[in-house]
């Protein structure tokens, strides 16, 4: 797979595992040449690879705005190809770097942000993209949350905000009528959680509360949340000799009432990454704390009334509620390009941004519009009024910003959530304590962000 | 050169090389920039309590798969070898799970034993045993046990089968008519005649146990509950390819290959001697 070779026998072993995808792509490539070869194109078109990590319904969204684009001039023509699961697709790009046939535009997840953004030469920044091809651009039309999460500390945008969504909380209404609890008012504050999970219990309930993205609802956001930070040195925006702080006495005493709930049978952990989703769109748990973008997945498949409410905080706790932390997706562009198809990746980057697309973007998929005339455009529809829920997740995002809740950028981020799923199973399943398990993960954390800095220091 | 010779060049000396080649290098995942950092890598993993935790882990793993796995198919090859109708069906099914990929095996049994909605987790609390592999590592072990033997099973299965099927019947017959039961005949004459075949599949399956088994991991435990099942292929597959650490991963995939190397020679030459040919 990658020119520079893969480790020992387990590589081959991959290398099967991944020979069906391998396959797909074959057959398609051939497909697309042979029509190319019997197409005699009446000019030459620029074309611009993208690859992306949206299946399913997204998928036809991604290759929706393609052809749209591809339709609204001669010059240009966007390639969107599926290559798989975020991980998979990074991984895939960075094989195809390696042997110099990167795509132009690659859809990269928040966590490999910091990853993208160290390694030097590999990328070119939106914003100059755009200036060189002459675009118009201004970095201050994006909502700053979302925007400010890929702008490096000079306030250059290295990539363009794409698919991003936050941590808000859903419950099932039908569950809480059963159980006496008034559906107008949805709990806001952990206390309360906790008080509607015992009803809810009280009345036979089996699931009262779950999560999905643990790490990301219940530390990362939960930290902008509360305008504590989550890290040292602004969340690792202020340099790579950041360091983990999510061990506070506000963190421990947090996961310890989730680990009660969880002895109480009041939270009941469901796996790692989104793996709580489906028992609450299922009706099997009550409540539950996941990504904003679910909403399309929950308004067709729920068989019940389902709400929306902000994510609980402590209500005790100065300065909160701030605003949450976005997660998702952004596009970078490749660097060793030609300068036309730069310019080709400019005007689809103009295209990807004009309000209508956004707000039509935003309206289908549940994720959040990346620039202010977007919002402006979607609320001035009535589509707020009529989809009630669906403003929850905006109205987290559009506050202004503290230098603790902007974002989170750590490098070998991927490695430090697995190590917080580790330590938080292992407080779950009562085998460590609240502090044991926080104090662990953030020792474990930092060799990772230690590595990282001695590793990109040059 | 014998094309064979080439085959094993390419497929297992080469990428083996550059294992040894890139555990001795850092360099970040795009491979902008790449140090010489001598043993570095291994002398992090040496001071990484995780990684030396797992050891235990892929320890139980391998030997409860082999074990596991062995036995099992061997009863079955016995029973499918009786059997005299339509014994092509049973061999086929038997043979069956060998066509399914690992990761797919690995979802299969999560969606069995899954804690809320799996139907073996229902007969199970019918029971009253509470089954939870999210949160308790014995059972989340249990699954992925059972999800790596099965893949296994058929690949043994037809071992045993040839082998049972190349004893010859005059031996068996002959020992029957001296009085021996069927359980002795068996373990007199039918299993000695069977140990190359067992000893075979005995590398084989510690081999498939330590390299071959990651995928089932990551669909159906991730290494959880906490890193209960980590064991330490899935861990060189998660920092090579989820991870992009090369140099780490690389260095894993060397000590690994160190293991399974002695581990094969300790076998050829203690085990090996009770075999007979």
């Amino acid at each position: 797979m990658t020119r520079t070779g893969l480790p020992a026998l387990s590589a081959l072993r991959v290398a099967t595992h991944r020979a069906t995808g391998i396959l797909t792509t074959l057959t398609s490539t051939l497909t697309a040449a042979v029509v190319m070869a019997f197409a005699a194109p009446a000019q030459a078109e620029v074309e611009v690879q993208w690859w992306h990590s949206m299946g399913g319904a997204l998928g036809e969204w991604v290759n929706g705005l393609a052809k749209d684009f591809n339709e609204t001039q001669k010059d240009f023509k966007v390639v969107p190809t599926f290559k798989g699961t975020y991980d998979e697709s990074m991984t895939a790009a960075i094989a195809a770097f390696r042997a110099g046939n990167a795509p132009h535009i690659l859809q990269v997840f928040e966590v490999g942000t910091a990853t993208m953004m160290a390694s030097k030469g590999v990328v070119v920044p939106v914003g100059k993209v755009m200036k060189d091809a002459g675009e118009k651009f201004d970095p201050s039309a994006y909502v700053p949350a979302v925007a400010g999460y890929y702008t490096s500390p000079k306030g250059e945008m290295l990539s363009l905000p794409f698919n991003s969504s936050t941590t808000i909380f859903w419950f099932n209404k039908d569950a809480f009528k059963a159980a006496g609890i008034d559906t107008a008012r949805p709990p806001t504050t952990w206390p309360e959680v906790a008080l509607a999970a015992a009803k809810l219990k009280a009345t036979g309930h089996k699931c009262p509360f779950t999560t999905s993205w643990e790490t990301w609802t219940q530390l990362e956001s939960f930290s902008a949340w509360h305008n504590v930070e989550f890290a040292t040195k602004r969340n690792g925006f202020n340099g790579l000799d950041t360091r983990l702080a999510f061990n506070t006495p506000l963190h421990v005493r947090h996961i310890e009432n989730l680990a009660n709930m969880s002895r109480q049978g009041l939270f009941v952990y469901k796996g790692r990454g989104g793996a709580g989703d489906a028992p609450f769109i299922s009706g099997e748990c009550a409540m539950t704390t996941g990504s904003s973008a679910m909403y399309a997945n929950v308004k067709r498949n729920a068989k019940f009334a389902f709400g929306a409410a902000t994510l609980p905080y402590y209500p005790d706790v100065t300065g909160a509620p701030q605003n949450t932390i976005i997660g998702g997706a952004s596009l970078w562009v490749m660097s060793g390009k030609k300068a036309e198809e730069y310019r080709a990746v400019a005007a689809f980057f103009s295209y990807l941004s004009k309000a209508d697309v956004q707000s039509k973007s935003h309206q289908t998929t549940g994720y959040l519009p990346i620039t202010m005339a977007a919002f402006e455009m979607t609320d001035k529809s009535g589509f707020y009024k009529a989809n009630p829920g669906t403003d929850i997740a905006v109205n987290q995002m559009i506050r202004k910003t503290t230098d603790k809740s902007r974002g989170i950028r750590l490098g070998n981020f991927v490695q430090i959530r697995a190590i917080m799923d580790e330590e938080l199973e292992q407080i779950w399943a009562g085998k460590k304590t609240a502090k044991e398990g926080l104090d662990e993960a953030v020792k474990r954390g930092n060799e990772q962000l230690e590595r990282f800095e001695s590793a990109n220091k040059s | 050169m014998a094309p064979q010779l080439a085959i094993v060049l390419i497929f297992f000396f080469w990428p083996a090389g550059q294992a040894l080649y890139q555990s001795l290098l850092s360099q970040d995942a795009f491979g902008t920039s790449v140090q010489f950092v001598g043993g570095e890598n291994f002398e992090r993993l040496w001071h990484d309590a995780t990684y030396l935790a797992s050891f235990k882990i892929t320890a139980i793993f391998s030997i409860l798969v082999a074990v596991l796995g062995l036995s099992s198919s061997l009863l079955l090859a016995v029973l499918a070898n009786r059997v005299v109708a339509g014994a092509w069906v049973y061999r086929s099914l038997l043979i069956w799970p060998y066509a399914v990929a690992p990761a797919i095996a690995g979802v299969v049994w999560l969606f069995l034993f899954a804690p809320s909605v799996g139907v073996v987790t229902y007969v199970l609390r019918e029971w009253g045993l509470a089954w939870n592999p999210l949160l308790d590592g014995d059972h989340a072990m249990a699954l992925i046990v059972m999800a790596a033997v099965w893949k296994q099973i058929s690949y043994n299965v037809l071992f045993f089968l040839a082998g049972l099927q190349s004893i010859p019947k005059s031996l068996i017959e002959a020992a029957a008519i001296d009085g021996a039961g069927p359980w002795r005949r068996f373990w007199t004459i039918v299993f000695p005649l069977l140990s190359p075949t067992a000893f075979f599949l005995l590398v084989i399956n510690i081999i498939y146990a330590f390299f071959d088994t990651f995928a089932v991991v990551d669909a159906a435990t991730h290494g959880g509950p906490g890193r209960d099942t980590a064991i330490l292929v899935y861990k060189v597959y998660y920092d090579g390819f989820k991870a992009l650490d090369l140099g780490g991963s690389a260095a894993q995939s060397v000590i690994l290959m160190a293991i399974v190397i002695s581990l094969t020679i300790v076998q050829f030459r203690f085990i090996e001697r009770r075999v007979h040919y």
